[in-house]
């Protein structure tokens, strides 16, 4: 097989925020996700692109400590604490009976802590914070009431008040109107505009053009990473989708080399 | 009227006696019955008391009619329930109902393999049944100091319990306390099981956790009117089924869980969220 070509161009000047060392994830010995290495820079836009099955929620999972590596590992520069995700298919249970204001207003948890009351301040941030993302005024109706495109909207006020230094995001816009999209892609790139770290799971390669500087693009090893432009080429991805259908379920032990050479 | 409402609770103490043990156990059971609802669990409770049941049985079994032996003997057997299933659940690829229905039908049946290898006239309807009319000193204290644990608990994990049943990914993100307010929560469910069983058996103690919640389900949208109209529904049932057991002369265990069902039965015909509410309190709908 051949080796793939050196990951992540990082800055020297810009510490790292996650560096991947020979990371390998995956489910009943089967790898998702193979010899990653690389880092992503701090306050980096990273989109993880790939087909379905190529791991990219695999790794979203491990960076936030879900699942343990195969192989490998992963350093983290951020607090835990000041790790926010996004994942995927929420267990949010939108039958609960709590209202949008609560729902967003625990996003503070790390200042309200199990006990803490909200005060004015605080309330008067969690008004702002709906209005920034379009749900002002629905604050008091039940989470139930709100149509997908609201739920996942009032999903990202509370990640703007978790105020993390690293955001994972697993396809944020999936089943999202166009509008609601671009809205939502205004908070992102405001957030990097801030300086956060933000790693998001997509699908829509043409938003990724748009908007992401840097992409990793995965089918379950990492097949380029780096300047957007230049990973997402016709070639890598007829290679990504080449690669994540090959599953084999008598695949043989894997012996490449704990340092693949990449970095 | 008043004479018939009142008379009994001013007249006989033993009916005191059984008011201030529906009062307790309404305070502690209900809110717990709410939050299994919410957390789609009902029927965990019906389960739990099958598995507390063999506990209390063999501390019956062991020591008599012993409140402590049966209690201790019902805690533990619930707790080990309870934590095996949770821990089964957290950890496992099966779901807390597999995990629990698994554990316990092993504890129902290893109770009823233990009563059978010591002896067969086992009278064990006062633990099926209970006997709120004859609470003595020591039970109605054991009820009152769950009851007490009970809403002081719920007071500390209030917070992340809430989470925990409307959004454990996010809970777990943020704080490390999710452990705490699930197994917390199990065993809370375990030990209002237990103070239920004294007073309305284990049989019938699920149904003054239960119905209250579910009725207040069908009224209240927000949380905290939920919680407060749960104890109330439950308060009242106690009271209702007291005195339908006194007047009819009928054991007040199931009176007290029938008149909780029949608050059910009547907001099923007329809350908001019940079958015919909806249709009754029709109002045109809004400009936006």
């Amino acid at each position: 097989m051949l080796r793939k070509q050196p990951l992540a161009p990082t800055e020297a000047h810009a510490p790292s925020a996650i560096v991947f060392d020979n990371l390998t994830l995956g489910y009943d010995r089967h790898p998702a996700v193979h010899h990653l290495c690389g880092e992503i820079g701090r306050g980096a836009l990273v989109a993880v692109v790939g087909p379905n099955g190529a791991g990219k929620s695999t790794l979203l999972k491990a960076l936030t400590g879900e699942l343990a590596p195969l192989q490998g590992g992963f350093r983290i520069a951020a607090d835990p604490r000041a790790i926010a995700y996004l994942p995927q298919q929420s267990e949010l249970d939108r039958s609960f009976p709590v209202s949008v204001f609560d729902m967003v207003a625990m996003g503070l948890w790390r200042k309200l802590g199990p006990f803490g009351g909200i005060d004015r301040i605080q309330r008067a941030l969690v008004r702002e914070t709906l209005a920034a993302v379009g749900l002002a005024g629905v604050e008091h109706r039940p989470v139930g009431a709100l149509s997908g495109g609201q739920l996942q909207r009032a999903r990202f006020a509370r990640l703007m008040l978790q105020d993390a230094e690293l955001l994972l995001l697993d396809e944020p816009f999936n089943g999202i109107d166009s509008r609601t999209t671009e809205d939502l892609i205004r908070l992102v790139l405001d957030w990097h505009a801030q300086g956060r770290t933000i790693v998001a799971v997509l699908h829509d390669l043409e938003r990724v053009r748009r908007y992401f500087p840097q992409c990793l693009l995965v089918a379950r090893e990492a097949l380029g990473f780096g300047a957007t432009g230049e990973v997402l080429t016709a070639a890598n991805l007829a290679r990504a989708r080449e690669l994540a259908e090959s599953f084999d379920e008598y695949a043989p032990v894997c012996h490449r080399p704990a340092s693949t050479g990449l970095a | 009227m008043a004479e018939a409402l009142l008379g009994p609770f001013l007249e006989f103490e033993f009916m005191r006696r059984a008011l201030v043990g529906c009062l307790a156990l309404a305070l502690g059971a209900a809110p717990i019955g709410l939050f299994l609802l919410l957390r789609r669990m009902s029927l965990m409770g019906d389960a739990m008391s099958h598995a507390i049941l063999p506990g209390a049985a063999l501390g019956y079994l062991a020591f008599g009619l012993s409140l402590g032996a049966m209690t201790v003997g019902g805690i533990v057997a619930g707790v080990i329930v309870a934590l095996a299933a949770g821990a089964v659940a957290r950890s496992s690829i099966l779901r807390e109902d597999a995990s629990l229905a698994a554990f316990y039908l092993l504890s129902l049946a290893a109770g009823v393999l233990i009563i059978s290898l010591r002896g067969r006239n086992v009278d064990l309807l006062h633990v099926l049944f209970g006997s709120v009319l004859a609470l003595d000193d020591a039970s109605l204290l054991l009820i009152s100091a769950i009851s007490t644990m009970t809403l002081f608990a719920l007071a500390l994990l209030y917070r992340p319990l809430v989470l925990e049943c409307f959004d454990p990914t996010f809970l777990r993100g943020v704080s490390r306390l999710s452990p705490l307010a699930h197994y917390g929560f199990l065993v809370l469910v375990v030990l209002n099981l237990v103070s239920g069983f004294h007073s309305l058996g284990t049989l019938m103690a699920v149904g003054i956790m239960i119905l209250p919640a579910a009725t207040a389900r069908l009224w209240a949208r927000r949380l905290a009117p939920m919680l407060a109209l749960s104890v109330a529904i439950a308060l009242a049932s106690g009271v209702l089924g007291l005195l339908a057991s006194f007047h009819a002369d009928v054991p007040a265990g199931p009176a007290i869980v029938l008149a909780a069902g029949l608050a059910y039965v009547g907001s099923l015909g007329l809350a908001p969220g019940g079958l015919f509410g909806p249709r009754l309190f029709r109002r045109a709908h809004l400009e936006s």
